[in-house]
């Protein structure tokens, strides 16, 4: 197992770059998550990861030698592709035996460990079948078959539940996080579906145009978004951001809103000008007394939950109340803020600006 | 009527079309089936008038096409000793006494190499290119698509004279190698541009899964897009083989002793001792053998899409 080690790596494809400058380490044995919405670069890097494209600059370290610009076969690195990829003329068993006979294992040893292999993914009844008549879930067994059945450094998943149904989805991301959990094997997982990436991953990447807009941890990048692009595509619904021009002072623990003051974790870069305040459904509630007013627009019911959609003179605004709270259109109320879950972002750069509660994790 | 179905069409449309079927096979076939009706025939059965559907069979046109003949005199033939096998027994029924092997058996093993020869050479070369132009960055990808397209824009037969010219000054005039290298480069074209069809309908990822896998590029090509590729391989090599084996125009004015192929021969059979249209026949038939037996053979291929299901679109 390895640890990747990602510099400034660059991929240009003619006039359009992919993916420009990114950096982050996926530690050994982390469930690493690259997430970001389709056309953010997050496949690209994937796919220079595994080898299958040639970074334009950059570092890519394996285990500390830098293997950017070997070929794929020289990497040891095992991909599952969002289509399966099995190949068509081979049976179960010649698809996941395959790797294996690229590195002259010998037949035996092949025949036990796809046995093996087949055995954990509760396959082994069907070794002998061709691959086109599987189902979504099979073949999505036996590619990850094929992935861990030589023992690879590191796993690549191109969206690898992308093409199951829904039900099957749940399915499978429970079996690979168990998979991962009992391998602890280094695991690279491209995914554009926030919630795939919060529910499995260690670690997330947030990527969009081809830059990295944030590396953390789930709670992290939920609780603390680095930019209104992550704070709006992770969570759903998404953050809330009250537009308004003002003022904030380092040192200073409110900011005004038009005429209300609102509590927030103290301010440690100072800014001024457009700047946007960004909160949690879950972190706004309905209070009569409360000086920010807003008119209930409607009311979504989610059963334990329901999102309050209201219009505020800062923009719309989702609230995530108890169902047992009596909320009806065309209702007026005031909102509550819960000032330790508050970020601020400058308007112009769409950067969140530093704060006690983030401080500890922005690291540049 | 009953009920109008969508899906089902009704049993009189299913009649319909059957009819047709069967109507434009027995259109299509007719000249075939006369062709081969008349390489069984008797000199004079081949030409009576009406024509005879139903006749005695006979291998003559078959022995007259193999072999070269002479009619001696009448007293001569009585003298000789009892014929030698069934060859010589139809021969001398007809008259004559077998003198040697014709040439048709060496044409026809010329059609056969330069026929397969140029097919096989078409089909690896643009095998190679068309994998090479739907995978890779070529450098003028567009412009030499349409070049290698545009080598079939011109009618061959007006690039006769200057092929005629410099193969003779190339050594190449009624040479197999000639004749494989003009009808491969004839055939090229189609060859690279189906292919390359074939090949863009292959996904990536199969190889790229084999790459990763820690196969090399060449045995990814060889081990998983060939497969892949086989439909394609074998339509390209039918139409491939059938051109070459026809060819006609070429093979008269490249080929005279050597190299010429069957195409060509067949015509002169005619001026060998009368209009012996029975062994004209006899070669056609023989002639369309190969084609058919190699298209039957590959027909599993035409028919059978093998990536079905494989890959999830």
């Amino acid at each position: 197992m390895a640890e990747i080690v990602i510099r400034n790596l660059r991929k240009e494809f003619g006039a359009f770059t992919a993916v420009k400058g990114s950096s982050f380490t996926i530690k050994d044995g982390e469930f690493f998550m690259l997430l970001g919405p389709s056309g953010c670069g997050k496949t690209t890097t994937l796919r220079m990861i595994a080898g299958l494209e040639l970074p334009t600059s950059g570092e890519i370290l394996i285990d500390g030698v830098d293997v950017s610009q070997r070929p794929a076969s020289q990497r040891d690195i095992a991909l599952v592709f969002q289509m399966f990829a099995l190949y068509p003329h081979m049976n179960v068993r010649k698809n996941i035996a395959y790797p294996l006979a690229s590195q002259g294992v010998p037949k035996a040893e092949i025949q036990r460990k796809v046995a093996e292999v087949a055995k954990i993914l509760r396959i082994d009844h069907m070794l002998d079948k061709p691959v086109g008549g599987l189902s979504g879930g099979d073949r999505q067994r036996v590619a990850l078959g094929r992935a861990i059945v030589r023992n690879p450094k590191a796993f690549m998943m191109d969206e690898p539940l992308g093409a199951l149904d829904s039900e099957f989805r749940e399915i499978m991301a429970e079996e690979l996080r168990a998979l991962h959990d009992r391998m602890l094997a280094t695991t690279v997982y491209v995914t554009h579906d926030q919630l795939e990436a919060m529910q499995m991953g260690d670690k997330i990447v947030v990527m969009n145009h081809g830059v990295v807009e944030q590396f953390g941890t789930p709670q992290d990048i939920y609780d603390h978004p680095a930019s209104l692009f992550v704070a709006d595509f992770i969570g759903s619904p998404a953050m809330n951001f009250l537009r308004f021009e003002g003022n904030a002072t380092k040192g200073a623990e409110t900011v005004t809103l038009g005429d209300f003051p609102v509590t927030l974790p103290q301010v440690q870069e100072p800014a001024a000008g457009a700047l946007v305040l960004g909160v949690r459904p879950e972190h706004v509630s309905l209070s009569d007394t409360a000086p920010l007013r807003g008119r209930i627009e409607a009311v979504e019911y989610l059963g334990t939950t329901q999102i309050v959609i209201l219009s505020t003179p800062f923009g719309p605004v989702k609230a995530r109340t108890s169902s047992a709270l009596p909320a009806k259109p065309g209702d007026l109320t005031g909102l509550n803020l819960s000032a330790p879950r508050l970020s601020l972002f400058d308007a112009t750069t769409g950067r969140a600006l530093r704060t006690a509660a983030n401080a500890g994790v922005f690291h540049g | 009527m009953g009920t109008y179905s969508v899906t089902e069409p009704s049993k009189a449309s299913k009649w319909v079309a059957g009819l047709l079927v069967v109507a434009y096979t027995i259109i299509t076939l007719l000249p075939l089936m006369w062709i081969i009706s008349t390489s069984f025939k008797t000199g004079p059965d081949s030409i009576s008038y009406p024509p005879k559907v139903f006749f005695e069979p006979t291998v003559e046109g078959y022995v007259n096409l193999f072999t070269t003949r002479t009619r001696p005199a009448v007293s001569e033939l009585d003298t000789l000793p009892p014929p030698d096998g069934l060859f010589e027994e139809i021969a001398r029924r007809q008259g004559t006494i077998i003198t040697g092997p014709s040439r048709f058996g060496e044409r026809f093993l010329n059609s056969v190499i330069i026929g397969f020869g140029s097919t096989a050479l078409s089909i690896f070369l643009g095998t190679l290119a068309a994998y090479a132009f739907s995978r890779f960055k070529v450098p003028l990808k567009d412009d030499l698509l349409f070049f290698i397209l545009s080598t079939r824009m011109m009618p061959p037969i007006a690039v006769a004279i200057p092929i005629y010219l410099m193969y003779r000054q190339l050594g190449l005039s009624d040479t197999h190698v000639g004749m494989i290298l003009l009808y491969t480069g004839v055939n090229i074209s189609l060859a690279v541009w189906l292919l390359k069809g074939f090949i863009d309908e292959i996904p990536r990822e199969y190889e790229e899964a084999a790459l990763i896998d820690g196969y090399t590029r060449f045995q990814a090509f060889r081990k998983v897009v060939l497969p892949q590729a086989a439909t394609g391989i074998a339509s390209t090599a039918i139409f491939c083989l059938i051109f070459a084996w026809n060819e006609y125009a070429f093979a008269v004015l490249l080929t005279s002793g050597n190299a010429q192929t069957a195409p060509p021969f067949i015509p002169t059979i005619i001026g060998v001792g009368g209009q012996d249209w029975p062994a004209v026949a006899a070669g056609a038939t023989l002639f369309l053998l190969p084609v058919m037996i190699f298209t039957i053979l590959l027909r599993k291929h035409l028919l059978r899409g093998i990536t079905f299901g494989a890959v999830r679109k």
